[in-house]
């Protein structure tokens, strides 16, 4: 294993503007970029398309303590795109949950960082995934118990768009809907494209939003890469909490977002950047440092 | 058992609020009592197995201790992967309930037909598996299953069944097995419904002056290592009986101890041998098509026997 070289972020760490969203996307991407690199793991492309999804949580969305990550009331987040874990493997490092020198054993034998993210040993994981389809109806049971508890913390699950090819989302989509699961959320990182084709040309989704809307859902689009968009898109979500209806945001995204070659191509669902292809990622991803 | 199961659970669910049932869609009549008595704390998901078992392991991460109820392969094969991974994987307190292990659904056709769940279950790392023999047993188990932390999986048979044990059955910790009928020349192991026609073969055996031991094992995993090598040692020659394909199943759980034990122990296997039900018919009919019934049972023993003498 190679040594976790250029530790891009060392001075960022420590910096306060950590909780701007657009300084932790881009925190995610880097050191994305980095565990890409290191691991030769794959899904590169949704860890970029999902960066300011995640960011945009973690700061100041959820409410979550880095010093206290089992506090009884914090939200609770569930990655249902497993595959994208390295996104949050980096937003909890950088928001203080775990040193950002363990990101460098992601894949590595005998490290806990997995490829699909786990909730073993990692402080601030709530549960593993990895097999799509899951997520959704944890995160259902989690606002029902929470509700059954008489406790005011919200769920939070984040999806694929490919993802939700899967016959469990729908499931989830009507039980969450008719026990009116008002204080679940749902984001959706639309980016278009799954494993071998756009989602267009392999299960299509649209007409999406009105779909949601027709399961029982309050639903509404974005742009996915607009911080303040995302924002206002997930605070309206929260004030949703007594309308009696679960709330989806779909997320529009651009997987491999950030570097030019990676942007809307398949390939980087699987490819790792290794040398000049690491380099030229490196240098777009720097000129973008906020 | 089915009415055992929901009369322990009334009883856990008094005493405990973190307990609660989520059923798929069925239960018609059955859990009318609990839906009586604790309207807010049974929850229908409807006819969706998947989701209901990712919700009943978010439910257990809040706290609860969440029953999942429903017949046959539907609260297993069908979510078999939520259970791995979201239950299991975690610890999760959810307590997988089947309703009509083996052959109850029959004359229903294959499909209703639970033959694989035992060594599909036991097969998850972290899953308790309970198929308690009777009603008495059925009680006991879902007590365990209330005080096991963690995944379980509860296999029932129906409503209605006979009584093998005389009273309840106190003073049990698993995963000990219970003996039913004590003998001396053979042991017929038996785990789950088909108990009633294990005890009754050792009943006919009786009359063809054979003396067999009747042993029934409520809980299948983990399994009972030393009772297992003890019966082994002492008898020389077990017959394990399951409703169930015999791949993977109770009896394979026993060879896997036996063989391990490297003492020359000889175990038959009765169930389904690696076979789907082409007929329909009601429990008791398929039990005799498939050599399962309380006279199969007793014949295999007999001619094992005889083997056994032949050998010698």
């Amino acid at each position: 294993m190679e040594n976790y070289e250029g530790l891009v972020h060392r001075g960022f760490s420590a910096a306060p503007d950590v909780q701007d969203p657009a300084v932790l996307a881009w925190l995610i991407r880097r050191n994305g970029l980095e565990m890409s690199r290191i691991s030769r793991g794959s899904h590169i492309g949704s860890v970029f398309s999902v960066a300011e999804i995640i960011a945009v949580l973690y700061t100041g969305i959820l409410h979550v303590d880095p010093a206290n990550p089992q506090m009884p009331d914090r939200d609770r987040l569930i990655l249902s795109k497993g595959h994208a874990g390295s996104a949050v493997y980096a937003a909890l490092a950088e928001t203080g949950f775990f040193p950002v020198e363990e990101l460098k054993h992601h894949y590595a034998n005998g490290s806990i960082l997995s490829g699909h993210v786990s909730h073993k040993g990692i402080p601030g994981v709530e549960i593993s995934t990895g097999s799509l389809g899951h997520g959704l109806s944890i995160g259902a049971g989690m606002a029902m118990g929470a509700r059954m508890n008489g406790e005011d913390w919200r769920t939070w699950v984040v999806l694929g768009d490919g993802e939700c090819d899967e016959g469990s989302v729908w499931e989830a989509a009507l039980q969450a809907a008719q026990f009116k699961l008002d204080r679940l959320v749902a984001v959706v990182d639309y980016n278009h494209m799954q494993s071998l084709f756009t989602v267009e040309k392999t299960l299509q989704l649209e007409p999406f939003e009105s779909k949601w809307r027709d399961f029982g859902w309050n639903a509404e689009s974005v742009d996915g890469h607009d911080v303040r968009a995302l924002r206002a898109a997930f605070e309206r979500a929260m004030d949703n909490a007594g309308s009696g209806k679960p709330s989806v945001v779909l997320a529009h995204t651009v997987k491999g977002k950030g570097v030019s070659f990676m942007e809307n191509n398949i390939l980087w669902h699987y490819r790792t950047p290794q040398g000049e292809e690491y380099e030229a990622a490196l240098k777009e991803l720097e000129a973008q440092r906020p | 058992m089915r009415d055992a199961f929901v009369r322990a659970l009334m009883e856990e669910m008094a005493a405990n609020d973190r307990i609660i049932l989520m059923t798929g869609d069925l239960g018609f009549g059955v859990l009318q009592p609990l839906w009586d008595h604790y309207p807010d704390r049974i929850i229908n998901a409807g006819i969706a197995e998947q989701s209901m078992v990712g919700m009943a392991a978010g439910l257990a991460a809040t706290g609860k201790i969440v029953f999942v109820y429903s017949i046959g392969n539907f609260p297993t094969l069908r979510p078999l992967e939520q259970i791995r991974n979201d239950c299991a994987y975690p610890g999760a307190n959810v307590k997988i309930v089947c309703v009509g292990g083996g052959f109850v659904y029959g004359s229903l056709g294959m499909s209703h037909h639970a033959t694989e769940d035992m060594a599909i279950m036991r097969a998850l790392p972290g899953v308790t598996c309970f198929a308690p023999g009777d009603p008495a047993e059925a009680e006991a188990t879902t007590h365990a299953a209330v005080r096991t932390n963690g995944t379980c999986y509860l296999r029932l048979g129906r409503g209605n069944e006979p009584k093998v044990h005389e009273g309840p059955v106190t003073d049990w910790h698993l995963p000990a097995p219970l003996t039913i009928r004590e003998g001396s020349q053979i042991a017929l192991l038996s785990s789950g419904g088909i108990l009633t026609q294990t005890a009754e073969a050792a009943r006919m055996l009786e009359k063809r002056g054979i003396s067999a031991e009747v042993v029934s094992f409520p809980c299948f995993k983990p399994m009972d290592q030393f009772a297992v090598k003890e019966l082994s040692e002492r008898f020389g020659i077990l017959l394990t009986v399951e409703e169930h394909n015999v791949t993977g199943g109770f009896g394979s759980a026993i060879c896997e101890i036996v063989a391990e034990l490297g003492n020359g122990c000889r175990v038959y296997r009765v169930g389904l041998h690696d076979l789907y039900t082409a007929v329909v018919g009601n429990q008791q009919y398929l039990r005799e098509v498939y050599g399962m019934d309380a006279e199969s049972i007793a014949d295999r023993a007999e001619a094992l026997l005889h083997e056994k003498r032949t050998d010698a």
